[in-house]
């Protein structure tokens, strides 16, 4: 076995120990792997040189549809609703990256921003079907046709998260070393160059567009199971802006980093938060200067630099 | 739609607009020569204005020149302080990722955000002393405060043309377009580019706490504020074009405009308003309305 593989085994194996060992913790670890999922994918986009501030929109049409579809239909499985909510994400992540893919940098940005804003906008005025600012009530769903109590719910769900999250880190890993992968990496080198090669950068982008959605997608599907209720502000910038941090926080050499930096945040907010309660901003801010400081790699950074001082290759 | 609520749409639209041209034409001037879309010039509006309300409260307002005093003062204490601060955070970033210069300034608007409100607290901040100083008229049949039927507005044109003729009759102001056409051939034919960096940041910061300042009196005070213009700034510089300066007159008017009449109209779309119309814009000119076409360097 691979010495990358056992790590993931052992690391599952701790966490999945830790939250059935200590049950109010099954909840923040789910979360940390929903953030995780997130961050992952902006990180992708973080690859192309590209940064969104918008993309918790796609983490909100999710949770959204879960809700929705959960309600309509009360008999659908959990997991076919955490696949119908992704697959809502897939499509709309497919329709706005046509759009937003002939834009960089700043410009991306902004127009995933200014998109995630209407969608904010759109779900807090029309009550009659999205519950405006209360959000929607998400029901308890039967997973694989199981009936489950709450904390049962909640354990099947971080057992889910864990096995997601291991699942989207190899199969993101495969994409970054695909030949798609590294041309995305070369978007942010040198755009026309890639271009002179005969790849469409934008075509690229677009595949890379899609995929980050579609781990928001996921990531926002399972938050709206395990939280129960689904708010316009999960679509929120300032949520976009945790998702960049953590990537940012974790690094977007590998695709562990962006789980690494979520488990950090977490673990941050559950106690720094309560000591700084009127300084939390203050310290993401600091920390984040930081952390581009000093880590401009992100934490996975500390990792790659070592091997590669390791075994003399760049 | 009666005759008196478009005038008044109107009228707020137009005062919005030159407060949304001061801000917006301080982030894309910065734009301009750093090359950096500085995220926490919301802070600066929104510390411009907390300093006005305070040394406005402080100097006890008794006169319109006590008031007027207040703002400018203000304006131009957080700005110089503010912009340092911030200048000399971005210098040690100056070889990074651009995506990385931008996530430090967006660092710092965070930091700006709580530091604000340790010092403000959170109740909201409303000092309105020189509205009421320069009384109102009557337009059409609107009664409206003259400061924001006159002072702003007229503000904002008189700053465009001021920087419109330092930026093309001066030294220093040339030196600035030269480094913002390209900061290479400038450096090499003697020009202090560093030194322009510098001085463009601080003017830069100075119009974005300027916006703040001249907003506090006719708006309250409360933390979010910042955000909201970053965004919305953020809003009209991409919608006119990065580094455009004119361009961006035209925008803020456009979006200001629009913004009004959505508040007298459809008040629910009042907060989407600014990005249909950037989003609009930018689907059939992607580099904004009025960018020139540039070489694509390889």
């Amino acid at each position: 076995m691979r010495p990358s593989l056992i790590g993931a085994a052992i690391a599952a194996a701790i966490l999945l120990a830790v939250g059935f060992g200590f049950p109010w913790l099954k909840i923040p670890l789910i979360l940390a792997f929903c953030y995780g999922m997130a961050a992952l994918g902006i990180g992708v986009l973080l690859r192309a040189g590209q940064i969104s501030f918008g993309h918790a929109m796609y983490a909100c049409i999710s949770g959204y549809t879960v809700a929705f579809l959960g309600s309509r239909f009360p008999g659908l499985d959990g997991l076919l609703l955490i696949v119908l909510g992704t697959a809502a994400s897939i499509v709309a992540g497919m329709l706005i990256g046509a759009f937003v893919v002939r834009y960089r940098e700043i410009f991306f940005g902004m127009l995933n921003l200014a998109l995630s804003m209407v969608l904010f906008t759109i779900l807090g005025k029309f009550y009659a079907y999205t519950g405006g600012t209360d959000g929607l009530r998400v029901n308890r769903p039967t997973l694989l046709g199981m009936d489950l109590s709450r904390p049962e719910f909640e354990g099947a769900l971080l057992v889910l998260a864990i096995l997601a999250s291991l699942a989207v880190i190899w199969a993101v890993q495969r994409y970054f070393r695909s030949s798609a992968g590294q041309a995305l990496a070369a978007i942010k080198t040198n755009e026309t160059r890639l271009e002179y090669l005969g790849v469409s950068a934008r075509k690229l982008l677009w595949q890379g567009y899609v995929l980050s959605a579609a781990l928001c997608g996921l990531s926002g599907s399972l938050f709206g199971l395990s939280q129960g209720l689904v708010t316009p502000e999960m679509g929120y910038w300032l949520r976009s802006g945790e998702f960049v941090f953590i990537a940012i926080l974790g690094g977007s050499g590998h695709a562990v980093g962006a789980f690494v930096g979520a488990l950090l945040y977490e673990f941050l907010k559950m106690y720094a938060a309560a000591l700084v309660s009127g300084a939390w901003q203050l310290v993401l801010g600091a920390t984040l200067i930081v952390i581009i400081y000093f880590l401009p790699k992100g934490l996975v950074g500390l990792f790659s630099r070592r091997r590669s001082a390791v075994e003399g290759q760049p | 739609m009666t005759r008196d609520i478009l005038i008044l749409a109107l009228l707020d639209g137009v005062s919005y607009a030159g407060l949304l041209f001061l801000v917006a034409l301080g982030l894309t001037f910065i734009f301009g020569v750093v090359r950096i879309l500085n995220v926490a010039h919301g802070s600066l509006y929104a510390c411009g204005g907390y300093a006005a309300a305070t040394l406005g409260l402080w100097l006890g307002g008794g006169t319109l020149g006590a008031s007027l005093a207040a703002l400018i003062g203000a304006s131009i204490a957080v700005g110089v302080v503010l912009g340092t601060l911030l200048m000399l955070l971005l210098r040690r970033f100056q070889d990074r990722d651009p995506i990385l210069q931008l996530l430090v300034t967006f660092g710092a608007f965070m930091i700006f955000e709580d530091l604000q409100r340790m010092i403000w607290g959170t109740q909201p901040y409303f000092v309105a002393d020189v509205v009421n100083q320069m009384g109102t008229s009557e337009v059409l049949g609107v009664v409206y405060m003259n400061y924001q039927l006159l002072f702003v507005p007229g503000a904002a044109i008189a700053i465009f043309a001021l920087l419109q003729w330092f930026l093309k009759h001066t030294l220093t102001g040339r030196q600035i377009i030269a480094v913002t056409h390209d900061r290479e051939v400038a450096t090499a034919m003697g020009i202090n580019a560093k030194r322009i960096a510098y001085l463009t940041f601080i003017v830069g910061a100075m119009l974005g706490s300027l916006g703040g300042a001249l907003a506090s009196p006719t708006t309250s005070l409360v933390p979010g504020i910042g955000a909201d213009m970053i965004v919305l700034s953020f809003a009209v510089v991409a919608t006119a074009g990065l580094g455009q300066i004119s361009g961006a007159l035209l925008t803020a008017l456009m979006i200001g405009l629009a913004r009004s009449f959505c508040v007298y109209l459809y008040p629910e779309l009042e907060v989407v308003m600014p990005y249909v119309i950037m989003v609009l814009v930018l689907l059939v000119r992607p580099q904004g309305l009025f960018t020139v076409a540039q070489a694509r360097r390889i």
